[in-house]
């Protein structure tokens, strides 16, 4: 209970550790920024590594890394040399050109990479992935069984599943998710919208999309699955859907990846929870093909306002800290590494299964963001009952217009 | 004392207050008058571990030089005052056209997230401000008519909600009030109503956020009012014992009248406190349910959209909003001055 607090808690969780070996580097200065969960967590350990009498790393990992980031990137010199991002979160540094090209450093000294974990943009090396993440189905393979039911594989089917677990009174409550008023909100919307086919932007234009009947059908979804969740569900982040489902209170949930690991570890919960907790694709929505989830990647950048010195020693820090040794049995379990030599453990099947099934990515726009916050914050009052699903997406169209226009997308 | 004097008394706090307060105001108005240039945008391909694709992305050296020639961005005048994401007139006057009673005109602009945050910020100041007056008034009365020797442990006792901090505060009630916490579950059984919770309802959120600000804040006007008790004169007070006031009419014709001048104060900090209410609305996820300003600002300058121009301007409208607030105390203050 108390890790949970403080993981909730909206406060930086900041961390600095400087460790004591070195791994070859003549000298430099490695300043890590990034989110905080234990497969980040390994990688900086991997990174500090590298500090001798010559090299300082130190690492700041904390949930707020994208409100500092912006702001601690254009400082010149940069106050971080490293910044690990996500899909999402390199699109701001790229707009402002905070972060520099890798093509040499890579050619150089990333050898042990694969080619899939290069980021390039118009053939710019950007970011060094080293991990996937995506929202994907976790369900308790005992309810389903004393339910009688299958392993849904598309939301219909996980609506079935709730109102016959509900029904035969085995659980009150049976989904769960990620549907706190904000980001989590706006990444529902955005995962149910993809899954209808459609795209949420005019092709080659910032002009928002999501007005129609696809907007509709993803909105009228996602209000049906939290007719079947905890009233409370638009306070629930991943924190919170988590701490429900290792009480065993939810049956079915789509849940990030990353967060597979941490539920089936042997803290928070009963044995008997974690034995019957599996993973597999995310659903598809009405009748589509393609699983309604976004594919994430979690990968490293480096500064450009950084001297060159630096921006080498980083580089060559970050590859110790993603090299194939930091993949213990501890550590395996805590991602779905890219790193070579990495095999998908059970706790990485969900990712693998999104993947295969042909999941999109999360697109890298640099407007993506405003759609995502305009939605996250005009869909509570639907969710709630308050207006109709045509008003919310004219809502969402309008907020994201304004925003867009403020930010010099739209003319 | 003479002119001279009185200068060179005040400058430095009116320097402090010129460079601290004035110029970030002045510079918060002018970043409020400009909107970001127009994106140079264009399409390249991208190669993500999943697959490539053709998309558009930011020219950043382009836009980069935009910015060497005009740093604030694009001159928009007052567009942003104007726009749906604050006074938003061309919506408003829709919604008036369109409205059929003052209900549907309501909730018309309610949809709107500045009249949204508007309200909660008007229903929050206008309520929880007279609550912590009359409660710290109480609770000032009742400690000071205790014996000594537990007067002490009370005031500390009293004054613990106002030493926690306001987001760690508001986070243990908000895992308190949750449905399987002890005063959630208290009121479901209260209530006979085991589907009750607290976060679910907008009504239900509004009472909990205005109940934490009484919490949170009371405690200040207790001191500031037991403070006050000590100085109430005590030869008035036995004149109307004498005259043969009641209790009651003690504290109505001559304890109330005598701390008129601190209520003034504690309102005039009070209104100013609540009208920038923030920290509850974060520490009990409310934001489903209750906006603020000051939460909306805190919401432009997030970084998925960084919209700072509209954070500057919801700053101005905010201070605008706290000069009308204020203007009634201040006259009054300033009346009492001039009488004497």
């Amino acid at each position: 209970m108390l890790k949970q607090i403080l993981a909730a808690s909206v406060f930086t969780l900041a961390s600095s550790v400087i460790a004591q070996a070195g791994c070859g580097l003549s000298g430099g200065d490695v300043r890590i920024l990034g989110n905080e969960f234990p497969a980040i967590q390994a990688v900086s350990q991997g990174a500090m590594e590298c500090a001798d009498d010559n090299v300082t790393v130190s690492a700041n990992l904390t949930k707020e890394h994208r409100d500092l980031q912006v702001a601690a990137m254009t400082a010149n010199p940069a106050e971080y040399s490293v910044a690990v991002v996500a899909n999402s979160s390199i699109v701001p540094l790229m707009n402002d050109g905070l972060i520099r090209p890798l093509n040499e450093l890579v050619e150089k000294y990333g050898d042990k990479l694969k080619k899939n974990q290069l980021i390039t943009i118009d053939g710019k090396i950007m970011a060094v992935a080293f991990m996937a993440n995506a929202q994907h189905l976790f369900y308790r393979s005992d309810i389903l069984e004393q339910a009688g039911l299958e392993v849904p594989t598309s939301y219909e089917e996980v609506i079935a599943a709730a109102k016959t677990i509900k029904d035969k009174g085995l659980m009150e409550y049976p989904l769960a998710g990620t549907f706190k008023s904000g980001w989590n909100l706006g990444e529902e919307f955005v995962n149910m919208y993809t899954g209808t086919g459609a795209d949420m932007f005019k092709p080659g234009s910032a002009e928002v999309a999501i007005n129609n009947e696809n907007g509709i059908k993803a909105l009228n979804m996602l209000k049906e699955l939290t007719s079947y969740m905890n009233p409370d569900f638009l306070t629930y982040d991943s924190n919170a859907a988590s701490a429900e489902w290792e009480a065993g209170n939810v049956a079915l949930m789509n849940m990030w990846g990353s967060r597979a690991g941490p539920i089936s570890d042997d803290e928070g919960s009963t044995p008997e929870i974690v034995a019957a907790t599996a993973f597999t694709a995310a659903p598809t929505l009405g009748g589509g093909s393609t699983p309604a989830t976004t594919l994430w990647w979690d990968g490293f950048t480096i500064a450009a306002n950084i001297s060159d010195e630096d921006a080498e020693a980083s580089f060559r820090a970050m590859m110790n800290g993603v090299d194939p040794s930091i993949l213990t049995d501890e550590t395996k379990g805590h991602a779905v590494w890219l790193i070579d030599g990495f095999e998908p453990g059970p706790t990485a099947q969900g990712v693998f299964a999104t993947a295969n099934a042909g999941a999109k990515p999360y697109p890298m726009l640099p407007f993506g963001g405003l759609l995502h916050s305009a939605a996250g914050a005009e869909l509570a009052d639907f969710l709630q009952g308050k207006e109709s699903a045509e008003q919310a997406l004219t809502d969402i169209e309008a907020a994201y217009t304004t925003a867009a226009k403020e930010a010099g997308f739209i003319k | 004392m003479r002119h001279s004097t009185f200068f060179w008394f005040v400058l430095p706090s009116a320097l402090a207050m010129f460079l601290f307060i004035a110029l970030p105001i002045v510079s918060v108005f002018t970043q409020s008058l400009h909107v970001a240039h127009d994106q140079v945008v264009e399409e390249v391909e991208t190669c993500a571990v999943f697959s490539c694709t053709t998309e558009l992305r930011v020219n950043a050296e382009a836009t980069a030089e935009l910015y060497e020639e005009a740093p604030l961005g694009k001159f928009a005048g007052l567009d942003n005052y104007a726009n749906r994401s604050h006074l938003a007139f061309d919506e408003v006057s829709v919604v008036w056209a369109q409205a059929s009673g003052p209900g549907e005109f309501f909730n018309g602009i309610y949809n709107l997230p500045f009249y949204k945050a508007l309200t909660f910020t008007l229903a929050y100041t206008f309520i929880v401000t007279p609550l912590v007056i009359i409660f710290g008034f109480m609770i000032a009365v009742a400690v000071n008519s205790l014996s000594a020797l537990v007067k002490g442990p009370i005031i500390f006792v009293s004054l613990l909600p106002m030493m926690v901090t306001p987001l760690i505060g508001s986070l243990i009630l908000f895992w308190m009030i949750d449905a399987r916490g002890i005063l959630g579950s208290t009121l479901q059984y209260l209530m006979g109503d085991p589907s009750l919770s607290l976060k679910a309802s907008s009504t239900l959120t509004w009472i909990m956020l205005m109940v934490y600000g009484v919490w949170h804040s009371a405690p200040f006007a207790f001191v500031v009012f037991y403070a006050g008790l000590q100085t109430v004169p005590k030869d008035t007070l036995e004149s109307a014992m004498i005259d043969g006031a009641s209790r009651w009419q003690r504290i109505r014709y001559v304890v109330l009248p005598y701390l008129m001048p601190l209520t003034l104060f504690i309102a005039l900090i009070q209104l100013m406190d609540n009208f920038r209410v923030f920290e509850p609305i974060v520490g009990f996820n409310a934001e489903a349910h209750a906006t603020s300003l000051s939460w909306a600002i805190y919401n432009y300058m997030n970084a998925d959209s960084k919209l700072l121009n509209s954070a500057a301007t919801t700053s101005m409208l905010t201070i605008i909003g706290v000069a009308i607030l204020l203007t009634p105390v201040l006259v009054r203050t300033w009346r009492d001055f001039n009488r004497r």
